[in-house]
């Protein structure tokens, strides 16, 4: 995180189809460098969809999604780190195996990152030789989440980061996305738990659905 | 003082048995397997038939004794796992799979390394050879099972049946190869010479013998050993990551 | 470029360490053609002759038994998105993924080929030539076998639906393997049948994983 990000992010008139149905339309945003938005809504209205767009892994159904000011030719998702639902940790890799594998996959021929830092940032370091398959549910959240520190990327995606954290590892957290946005960064986050950060911006799906509601 | 079986089935008293009888029982293995190859190489006289290679008989009946008596031992323990549910029980058969398959391993290639000159080629389908090779396909399930499941409780039950169920089939298995193989190949290829063994013979095979259980058991031991501390270090990183979490919930 | 490495390596320590699956797959491997004798009767000259198809279709079998493995893992636990998030493309995911997969299965399972070859009454001075016309035709196995593992990405019964899909596909593989070891045994003369196999496996690895790729866009939730 020393080096300040400069990328900016934007969402043109983005619509997602999924299983036939069409989840929201017509979504626009832009995120300058330190901007934070909050994505809301209840179940269902497709948080986790818009997340997965942003990261290049769902298709948009029309509009655009791009990101400037990074080096040309950068692919969108090569910007971003996506923290899901689904934690992406082998349980017979050691947890300082596992976070070196996505060091070094995630950075590929770049450089940056520091692995032995990042796994003090939750308090994992103790236990780094230790099979992640005798972690708990909140400690393999938090080495999903050490992503994050171990290979810089501008732009953050946090879908329901907070689930299985206790509140210490959500203060955490949430210092960790201001650190990040006193950088540059940009963060994406879905959450129903207040983490007590100030957001700049605010996307509420379940209103944008409920203002298309009349038209059909 | 007062010794039962009953005192080993306390993992820690297990350990500490365990702890002294192994330096003993190498001592007694490296002894009986020197005096036994000494005999078997040295002493026991050239067969008239099958000249020197006679002497693969010296490692390979020994072996398959005990490869088979392995297979009594994991199926005794499975009995014990399932309906005694004895803490070491499960520890035993596991222990005891890899080593019969090794030995079982050591009967198929002395097998073959004597079939070599006496048939000609390294492998006949003969009808013990090839119970035993079924023997050694059984050793394999039973260690893949084993490997497969990582929860130690459920897999030592799940293995504990399928060791039942292979100790139920092995005699059918054995009797279906036998009327298999004389089916397509009438008795005339291979029959061991007469059930009349020198005496010449047989000592050095009852020393090797004696050497062979000697060394299973203590592999068995070491083997057992070496799971029950194998568990150990399992609970005790579950309670380091359990320190890890309080800790880092406390600090903040 | 390192990202491969990374990627290879993770995946071959992987298989390293989760319950054994290349010995699963060599076990595998040795019942099966343990088994056929049993079928086919213990006549020594007839197994000689049947031996390389035996081979290769048993090497077939227990080289797709652990196919699924290829992607299904990383679906399950999301590492596969963060995959498709690195500076690799897709296809050079699916690749490094075969690749591993051929080098810890495959590999191990064409070097086990001679010891059941003797099972097989299979003449010794042709062995040499078994493993090199499998380590030759492999590639192909695990390659395709990655298309079959990326289209049944998150089905149930992925392991039999794979077999469906893909075993039609290894018929050039099986003829040419199959061909290359019998034309060793009577004709060591023709044996040009075996760049035939090294061509299927080449193409294989160029094209599998642009189809795997694909794929496994289609299969993204």
């Amino acid at each position: 995180m020393n080096t300040p990000f400069t990328v900016t992010l934007e969402a043109r008139g983005v619509a997602c189809d999924r299983g036939g149905r069409r989840l929201f339309e017509d979504l626009s945003f832009a995120l300058a460098p330190g901007e934070a938005l909050l994505v809301q809504g209840p179940n269902g209205t497709g948080k986790t969809s818009l997340m997965r767009q942003i990261a290049g892994l769902l298709p948009l159904a029309a509009g655009e999604i791009s990101a400037k000011g990074a080096e040309a030719g950068t692919p969108t998702a090569e910007l971003c780190h996506y923290v899901g639902h689904l934690n992406g940790v082998k349980t017979s890799l050691s947890v300082r195996e596992n976070l070196t594998f996505w060091a070094d996959y995630l950075r590929g021929d770049a450089t940056g990152g520091d692995v032995n830092a990042a796994l003090g940032v939750f308090g994992l370091a103790p236990i780094a030789d230790i099979a992640a398959g005798l972690l708990s549910a909140g400690q393999k959240r938090k080495l999903a989440l050490l992503r994050l520190f171990a290979c810089p990327r501008p732009i953050w995606l946090l879908d329901e980061p907070s689930v299985s954290l206790d509140v210490a590892s959500v203060e955490r957290l949430r210092q960790a996305i201001t650190g990040h946005r006193e950088a540059g960064g940009i963060a994406i986050v879905s959450t129903h738990v207040p983490l007590g950060e100030a957001f700049t911006h605010t996307l509420d799906l379940h209103a944008l659905d409920m203002a298309e509601e009349p038209a059909p | 003082m007062t010794f039962s079986l009953t005192n080993l089935a306390n993992p820690t008293r297990f350990l500490n048995f365990a702890g002294t009888v192994i330096p003993w029982l190498a001592a007694l293995t490296v002894l009986l397997l020197g005096v036994g190859l000494y005999q078997a190489v040295f002493v026991a006289p050239t067969d008239y038939q099958q000249g020197e290679t006679v002497r693969i008989m010296y490692i390979h009946v020994p072996a398959a004794w005990v490869g088979m008596g392995c297979y009594a031992v994991i199926a005794i323990a499975a009995l014990g796992t399932l309906i005694w549910r004895h803490p070491l029980a499960d520890v035993a058969a596991k222990a005891a799979a890899p080593i019969g398959a090794a030995f079982t391993f050591v009967i198929l290639v002395t097998g073959s390394l004597w079939g070599k000159p006496m048939w000609g080629t390294y492998w006949v389908w003969d009808a013990r050879l090839t119970s035993l090779l079924v023997l050694f396909l059984l050793y394999l399930g039973l260690i893949a099972l084993w490997q497969s499941i990582e929860d130690p409780g459920r897999a030592g039950r799940a293995a504990a049946i399928l060791a039942l169920v292979g100790a139920v089939n092995l005699p059918i298995i054995k009797f279906s190869v036998d009327w298999w193989n004389t089916l397509h190949q009438p008795a005339s290829v291979f029959r061991t010479g007469g059930s009349t063994i020198d005496p010449a013979l047989l000592t050095p095979l009852f020393v090797m013998g004696g050497a062979f259980l000697a060394l299973f058991v203590l592999l068995h031991l070491i083997a057992m050993r070496a799971e029950i501390l194998r568990r150990r270090v399992r609970v005790l990183q579950q309670t380091q990551v359990q320190q890890a979490q309080i800790a880092q919930a406390a600090r903040a | 470029m390192k990202a491969v490495l990374a990627l290879v390596r993770r995946d071959i320590a992987l298989s390293f360490r989760e319950g054994g699956a290349i010995g699963v797959a060599l076990g595998f491997y040795l019942v099966v053609v343990a088994i056929a004798p049993f079928g086919l009767g213990p006549d020594l000259n007839l197994l000689a002759r049947v031996a390389p198809g035996l081979l290769w279709i048993a090497l077939l079998l227990a080289a797709l038994l652990s196919a699924d493995r290829i992607f299904h893992n990383d679906y399950e636990d999301g590492s596969l998105d963060v995959l498709a998030m690195g500076p690799l493309p897709l296809a050079g995911v699916a690749a490094s993924k075969s690749l591993a997969h051929w080098v810890t299965t495959c590999v191990p399972l064409a070097l086990l080929a001679p010891v059941l070859g003797l099972l097989l009454n299979f003449p010794i001075h042709t062995i040499p030539l078994l493993v090199l016309a499998m380590l030759a035709g492999t590639p192909a196995v695990s390659f395709i076998a990655g298309i079959g593992a990326s289209l049944t990405l998150g089905l149930r019964r992925s392991g039999l639906l794979i077999a469906l899909l893909v075993l039609p596909l290894y018929v050039p593989v099986l003829i040419f393997g199959v061909s290359t070891i019998s034309a060793a045994v009577t004709d060591p003369v023709r044996l040009g049948r075996r760049f035939m196999l090294c061509a299927i496996s080449l193409a294989s690895m160029v094209l599998a994983p642009l189809a795997a790729a694909a794929a496994l866009r289609t299969g993204f939730r």
